[in-house]
């Protein structure tokens, strides 16, 4: 069909060149770009071509595109990189090794909020990012999006020129040009300038804009993304009178009420260490927080409530109401009259902890929601002790980013906008179907200009396009959820002729208009005060702790830290090509290697040097620790103010259908902007293990009426009591029937597949954003639907619709089929309440003794570092981290959609979930984080053939990939299923960037071999030779911590010597709640588990008492009696 | 045991003819084309498969093994009937082998050659694997693990190969000899007479030939039940449930040559009809291996209710679920029952003489042990991997294009060398048919004598 058709317009095209018409000579083709046809063969040639990247990532499509962006980034690579500085602080010059990390502090923002990260860097390349222990955001800890970043940066996909329609120019060419267009506008004062970004707040940025709007009185700055906090800010509207951000301290709050809130899986990983902290259970701390959620769709939240009600969206206001009215919260009255107990007498506890209780409220919940969480938690004193307000830093966050957006919208619309700059973001993807930022609108700005990390959707619609710099590539700034600033500083070069929104906005100066991201960055805090002394930021109360905890920074690398110096910095890297200009400088962290480092902080006294500090010591403390330790917002003091339930809130216009509808952003892509991460679209979805697609969740009740993935074999689709199994399969296969779902009367465009979750409210469907791209790249161009097809400016987060049955069925990748433990003790879920004959209970025997072969490997290991891992279920609440840690530490592959499909997937962790409960009374799921357990009695070392996996005297199981033939036996044999095979050739071995992204440390698997968790047995080698350099003392605690327990946000994970008493582990280890998975095969895993607890309340209706204990049949077997008292 | 008027000269006719003097026959060509022509699908799937490696198949992650060992299990069952009937019953001094022997042994050899290729082609990397698996000194110091039950089959395989080659070709020198001697053609002359090693027929060489051969089938004797027995350890050794039971040796044994003797049916049914063989593979001969394949059959059966039995008397509660899925919980359900109705229930037929004598009856009852036996490893292996300890570890399994390819490539191997065979070796042993003819006639002789 393209060929029929292109042939004559190819050949029209000629002729017009060949005719001379127009100018007679001509240089290039795209000199003759303004010619229809040219045009029109573009637009028909190349998103064609586009199409043809086949997302199910078959090997040989694989293979061919890893070969075509080879020579492309070989292409790049020709770009001569202008020389740039930055500063390493971590090391000065003279003591770098190469071969040794650096670690460097620097940020990511998601929807404006900052989080802290230390990035791994070897000889100039970033390849790991870690949580920066003394950022508030952070604490040490990660979230997926922080560790995906990594192969954001090295996706060959980016975009790597900048473009005028498509066609590659220089980033002078855009200057001149660009800046012409702004001196046009200038005459009637920039009044049809629009700057469009995401959500800002960065202060260098908002200090630009102040600047541009200085020179362009008219121009205007307007934010949008789709997920953002409109709700919160005109709830706090409703109840102060005025925007605030909403600060939460969860590690107060003894008793919490999310009410479509998901705390533990948003990107502020600050606040579920804080959650974590007080769930927590040790022989010290006996009591833990109580989590009631009420929600529609099921989110980690959710799972982990130990009360949780899932009610319609609809419902919602009203039963916030209901609650308010409980705790005597003004006039609040509700019509909503289910649940009553429930209600009374989760309120009844709230009241019980006056000042220790939180009430939070969801970005998807609608704004009376949280005008009423405010006004409760104001009647519950909880104001100022579990939840403070700051003013908000986004500025114009006095008006809702969609009112915002729809300004911006009707003004093209009316012909007002002449030049639009979009700077991030995708609109023309992920904008309101009603409002939407379409081609045909933006066709009415004259000039169009996309700042983006790919050439996406939006890019295509814009004349020019710049490819943007990752966060690793260039300077900025941000804060965090608290108000903290920290200075975003680059790791390497721009891979790609990036630029940063600074380079782009500061094009408006009069003067200075080339500076650099860095001049701008730097010029702008030195007009601030940042020369305090760290005096610590109201909510990184617990950082000591977690730095702490955290020491292997310390040890390897970030070390030194608070002593050394921080390294060379560059006092003033001008913009001005370098006089002698260094052949590194494209491999950019070369801390300026000429200049003399100038050592001003003095080692460990940073209190005492304050006074006499100067602006760049204090510059380069800043970068060096990664936040500015007293830019943390002040906290402001506002009384909610109920009348606003007097007034009548906007109902939402009712639509057709008698089914109601949520939309939410995916787990694992978010709006659609990971959606070419294939770590992101290949981590499975925390809750039902869906990788690579986006369906429509029902309950099982709705599914069963509307006669929706019914197919499943009976027995084991209802299953009595067990009946959470195989919910989704047919006979064991994930088949999904596909619908079509109609949203306020507008159709989704591909049909929806239905997937049945438990735990979900009747006759609601959930669909989730972030899918359906058709410009995202290799891996994610065409996949799932686009819920951005129905969302509608008046019903942004729920509406009503219909979902009919097609008839036609797909196959969805699903890394876990079943979801039952079958009554198998493989995830315990105690009850505090319960918790001494829990553990009397769950005693496991030692079954040591009772091996057939008495090694006296025990002996052995006694005498060595005993390395042990321990797991605490009751902290763990699913989010994922650490599977993505592990990939991007281990060098995990990406293996693909049909690959997973055949259960081929290569996480070495993974994280296994259980619902307890009928399939309609479902409580959970339940998680397990799942790796190598390090039996000290492998059943996988037995049978391989080749020794090709064998014991370590540390007790680890160890892998010799180059000794393994690939038989498979080992992971038949294994009990856990932990193992990994390369069924075909998974890894990229020739993708440039890929190995550039790649952990040095650890060894690239090639096809036919096994590979699993090895207790990250890299960095138990830096520590041991660090630990022989200092004279062969022992490996302290916490100097060894795995790439998975680094990244955990509740400290979860535990890994260290368990032959060491002190050690955190050990301590673990002694914990009543301590078992091992699968203990009766006597494997002696090396990683035992924490049972998970409950806390509920035992007055509410859905309290589930604690199984009475009968004598465990397992723990002590009667022919066994005898045997047992072997003295070992 | 010898049916017709045959004198030692006849008999030597008749099965010589076959392959010196007959015309070969228009329906070798069409089998040999057919088989040969699949054999190439065999060697088209195994390039592929090396190029791209083991996930052209539909092995996965709980399921690490499925038809690949499956058809090394099941090929290397039927290569256990060869050696059982030359070797055991020799020693039993069972008569009646003496006309089957030559065919069953040539087809253990290439049920072993088809068996061989797969423990080495289902390893990820068989470039290494091939000389890896074997303790062959090397400067690094590193050997096979000893304790794996993969390389005790190394072992047991590789000498059961070499031990049944030495075995059939042992017993054919002499046979090679009678063709050297008589074939008309100087390149078949020349061949046979390498093959037959200068054999000239003397006293000193029969008495050598009889020691040898006795020691041969004394060393062979314990194969038949080492081999079978150490494959299935691989499973029996392992922890799996469904896989680690104690019944499995024996049970695999017997297994083993239920299968063996429906393949030596499968083939001598149409053979003796072809070749015109009836007179020396006579029905008695159908009807003996007839009640050996009964009487193996019903040592399975037992075998499969001990394996339930276990399940249940281990109070193991992975045991006792892996028994119900096996047999009626699980999606492969229909696996099991096929295959109780295949070993278990078709073979009852065998009690009776009607099917016993039938040819038709006993091709078609081979021909369903032969399914039964692939599908009782399917049973254990699949059904006993894809759900094992971690619920959430389970996944379901589905062969491939490539599965089925390798599996039908191997058999097109396995006629492809039975039709050669047939054509250019004697398919009956002659020296024995004739010694047995002799040995009938001097007892006839003998009873008329004592009659008269």
């Amino acid at each position: 069909m393209a060929t029929a058709d292109n042939k004559p317009n190819f050949a029209a095209i000629r002729d017009n060149i060949l005719s001379g018409q127009g100018r007679e000579y001509w240089r290039s083709v795209e000199e003759h770009a303004d010619t229809p046809e040219f045009r029109e063969f573009i637009a028909q040639e190349y998103p064609h071509e586009i199409e043809h990247w086949d997302n199910s990532l078959s090997r040989r499509n694989f293979v061919k595109v890893m070969g075509a962006s080879l020579a492309l980034a070989g292409l790049s690579g020709c770009v001569i990189q202008p020389p740039e500085k930055i500063v390493a602080p971590v090391r000065s010059e003279e003591n770098y090794l190469p071969g040794k990390p650096k670690f460097v502090a620097t940020a990511m923002t998601l929807g404006g909020v900052a989080t802290g990260l230390l990035a791994k860097s070897y000889e100039g390349r970033p390849i790991k990012l870690e949580g920066n222990p003394d950022h508030p955001g952070s604490r040490g800890a990660t979230d997926i999006y922080a560790q995906a970043a990594i192969l954001g940066m090295y996706d060959p996909d980016r975009s790597q020129e900048t473009t005028y329609r498509g066609v590659p120019k220089t980033w002078e060419s855009f200057i001149a040009e660009f800046r012409s267009a702004i001196d046009e506008n200038r005459r009637d004062g920039g009044a049809g300038v629009r700057i469009l970004t995401e959500t800002v707040t960065s202060p260098t940025l908002i200090d630009q804009m102040t600047k541009v709007k200085a020179e362009l009185p008219g121009m205007k700055w307007l934010q949008y993304e789709p997920v953002n906090s409109d709700n919160a800010m005109a709830g706090a509207r409703m109840a102060f009178g005025s925007p605030v951000q909403t600060i939460y301290r969860f590690d107060r709050a003894e008793r919490i009420l999310a009410l479509d809130a998901d705390i533990l899986s948003g990107f502020n990983v600050g606040y579920i260490k804080d959650f974590a902290k007080g769930r927590a259970v040790t022989d010290e701390k006996t009591t833990m927080n109580r989590l009631y959620s009420i929600e529609t769709t099921t989110t980690l939240t959710g799972a982990k409530a130990d009360h949780r009600l899932a009610v319609k969206p609809s419902q919602m206001v009203e039963i916030a109401k209901a609650v308010a009215a409980a705790l005597g919260v003004g006039a609040a009255a509700s019509t909503y009259t289910e649940n009553a107990a429930w209600i009374a007498s989760m309120a009844k506890d709230l009241n019980q902890f006056r000042g220790r209780s939180l009430v939070v409220a969801g970005d998807s919940a609608d704004p009376i929601v949280h005008a009423l969480a405010h006004a409760i938690n104001g009647a519950l004193g909880n104001a100022g002790q579990t939840v403070v307000y700051a003013d908000p830093f986004s500025p114009g966050s006095e008006r809702l980013q969609l009112d915002q957006y729809r300004e911006l919208v009707s003004e093209i619309d009316a012909g007002v906008v002449k030049l639009l700059i979009i700077l991030g973001g995708n609109p023309v993807y992920n904008t309101p179907i009603d409002i939407r930022m379409s081609p045909e609108r933006l066709a009415k700005v004259p000039m169009r200009v996309h700042l983006g990390h790919y050439f996406d959707e939006t890019a295509e619609q814009c004349h020019w396009h710049v490819p943007e710099k990752h966060f690793l590539e260039g300077w900025s700034d941000a804060r965090a959820f608290d108000g903290s600033a920290t200075i975003v500083q680059p790791l390497i070069a721009p891979l790609y002729d990036g630029k940063g929104a600074h380079e782009v906005v500061q094009l408006f100066m009069r003067e200075g208009f080339d500076k650099r991201d860095y001049d701008i960055v730097k010029e702008y805090w030195q007009g601030k005060n940042i020369a305090a002394a760290p005096a610590i930021a109201p909510a990184a109360v617990p950082m000591a702790e977690a730095a702490a905890a955290s020491s292997s920074h310390g040890a390897d690398a970030h070390g030194d830290s608070h002593g050394a110096p921080a390294a060379s910095p560059t006092p003033a890297a001008s913009p001005s090509p370098s006089p002698s200009p260094s052949p590194s400088a494209s491999v950019a962290p070369t801390p300026a290697a000429g200049s003399s480092p100038v050592p001003t902080a003095s080692p460990g006294s940073t209190a005492g040097a304050a006074g006499a500090r100067t602006f760049d010591d204090n510059w380069r403390r800043a970068i060096h620790d990664g936040v500015i330790f007293n830019s943390a917002a002040t906290t402001k003091t506002v009384t909610a103010n109920a009348a606003f339930l007097a007034q009548s809130v906007p109902t939402q216009p009712a639509a057709g259908g008698d089914i109601e509808i949520a939309i939410v952003p995916d787990p694992c892509v978010y709006d659609g902007r990971f959606a070419n991460n294939g770590w992101l679209q290949e981590l499975p979805n925390p809750l039902n293990k869906i990788t690579w697609d986006n369906v429509a969740l029902v309950s099982p009740r709705t599914a069963k009426r509307l006669g929706l993935n019914s197919g499943n074999d009976e027995r084991e689709y209802a299953g009595g009591a067990q009946g959470t199994s195989f919910i989704n399969t047919k006979g064991g296969n994930q088949f999904s029937d596909l619908a079509t779902l109609s949203y306020q009367g507008a159709e989704i465009k591909k049909p929806v597949p239905v997937w049945v979750a438990p735990g979900h409210p009747d006759d609601v469907v959930t669909i989730f954003m972030g899918y359906g791209r058709t410009r995202a790249g290799r891996v994610g161009t065409g996949l799932g639907y686009n819920a951005f097809d129905v969302r509608r400016s008046d019903a942004m987060n729920h509406g009503f619709g219909e979902i009919v049955k097609t008839g036609e069925t797909t196959q969805i990748a699903s890394t876990q089929i079943h979801f039952n433990m079958e009554g198998r003790d493989l995830l315990r879920t105690w009850d505090i309440a319960n918790l001494k004959e829990e553990i009397e209970y769950g005693h496991q025997e030692d079954f040591y003794p009772k091996s057939m072969y008495q090694t006296g490997h025990r002996e052995l290991y006694n005498q060595n570092t005993k390395w042990g891992m321990s797991i605490d279920l009751n902290s763990c609440v699913g989010c994922n981290a650490c599977v993505v840690a592990c990939q991007a530490e281990n060098n995990i592959p990406v293996v693909g959609k049909e690959q997973v499909n055949r259960s081929r997937e290569m996480h070495w962790l993974r994280i296994d979930a259980y619902y307890s409960g009928d399939i309609n009374d479902a409580e959970g799921p339940h998680f397990q984080p799942v790796l190598c357990q390090q039996c000290e009695q492998a059943p996988c070392e037995v049978v391989c053939p080749v020794h090709a996996t064998v014991h370590s005297a540390e007790g680890l199981n160890d892998m010799v990939y180059n000794r393994c033939v690939g038989t498979r036996y080992c992971s038949n044999n294994c009990p856990y299923k932990v193992r990994r095979f390369n069924f075909l050739l998974y890894q990229d071995w020739t993708t440039p960037e890929y190995m550039l992204m790649r952990n040095p440390e650890v060894s690239i698997r090639s096809r036919g071999v096994m590979e699993k968790c090895t207790y990250c047995t890299q960095k138990i080698s830096v520590a041991r030779i660090e630990a022989e350099k200092d004279g062969g003392r022992a490996i302290r605690d916490g100097e060894v911590i795995t790439a998975c327990q680094a990244a955990c946000p509740t400290d979860a994970i535990i890994f260290g010597d368990i032959n060491d008493a002190g050690s955190m582990v050990a301590k673990a280890k002694k914990d009543g709640r301590n078992y091992a998975l699968l203990n009766e095969l006597n494997t002696q895993p090396r990683t035992t588990y924490l049972a998970a607890l409950k806390n509920q309340n035992s007055e509410m209706p859905d309290f589930r008492p604690p199984a009475p204990k009968k004598h465990h049949p397992k723990s002590k077997p009667e022919g066994h009696e005898t045997n047992t008292e072997e003295k070992h | 045991m010898i049916e017709g008027d045959h004198t030692l000269a006849s008999v030597t006719d008749k099965i010589g003819d076959v392959t010196l003097k007959k015309r070969t026959p228009f329906h070798w060509f069409i089998g040999f084309g057919i088989a040969f022509m699949i054999a190439q699908a065999l060697l088209f799937a195994t390039v592929w498969l090396l190029a791209n490696g083991i996930g052209i198949w539909g092995n996965n992650q709980p399921v690490g093994w499925a038809f690949d060992i499956i058809n090394f299990v099941w090929w290397i069952g039927i290569g256990h009937a060869g050696t059982l009937i030359s070797a055991i019953l020799l020693l039993l001094n069972q008569k009646w082998r003496t006309s089957i022997n030559r065919f069953a042994e040539a087809m253990t050899l290439f049920a072993v050659a088809c068996a061989a290729m797969f423990p080495l082609l289902h390893t990820g990397r068989p470039w290494l694997a091939a000389y890896w698996l074997f303790p062959y000194p090397n400067t690094m110091g590193i050997w096979p693990n000893f304790r794996s039950p993969l390389i005790w089959d190394v072992f047991a395989v590789s000498t059961y190969a070499t031990v049944s080659a030495l075995f059939w070709y042992v017993g054919l020198i002499p046979d090679f000899a009678t063709l050297r001697d008589r074939a008309k053609n100087k390149y078949f002359r020349f061949v046979y007479a390498a093959l037959s090693w200068g054999w000239r027929g003397s006293a000193r060489h029969w008495h050598r030939y009889e020691i040898t051969y006795l020691i041969l089938a004394g060393i062979s004797t314990p194969l038949v039940l080492s081999v079978h027995s150490i494959v299935s350890f691989d499973f029996s050794v392992s922890q799996v449930p469904g896989w680690h039971a104690t019944i499995f040796p024996p049970y695999f044994v017997a297994g083993a040559v239920f299968a063996g003797f429906a393949m030596v049916l499968i083939l001598c049914i149409p053979l003796r009809r072809w070749y015109r063989m009836e007179e020396f593979i006579t029905h008695t001969h159908l009807v003996f291996m007839a009640k050996v394949m009964l009487a193996t059959g019903l040592i399975v059966v037992y075998g499969y209710a001990m394996e339930a039995f276990f399940g249940w008397y281990s109070a193991s509660e992975y045991e006792v679920f892996m028994v119900k899925n096996r047999i009626w919980e699980g999606p492969y359900w229909w696996s099991y029952w096929l295959l109780i109705f295949c070993n278990g229930l078709s073979i009852q037929l065998l009690w009776f003489k009607r099917f016993r004598e039938s040819e038709f009856w006993l091709f078609l009852i081979s021909i369903i042990v032969s399914v039964g036996m692939w599908l009782e490893r399917f049973v254990i292996i699949v059904t006993s991997l894809h759900r094992d300890f971690l619920p959430s570890s389970w996944a379901m399994y589905s062969p491939t294009i490539w599965d089925i390819t390798m599996f039908t490539g191997t058999i097109g191997f396995f006629f492809t060398l039975i039709y050669l065979f047939v054509r250019f070796v004697p398919i009956i042993s002659m020296f024995e048919v004739r010694q047995l003819l002799d040995e009938q006639q001097a007892n006839e002789i003998h009873e008329l004598e004592h009659k008269a």
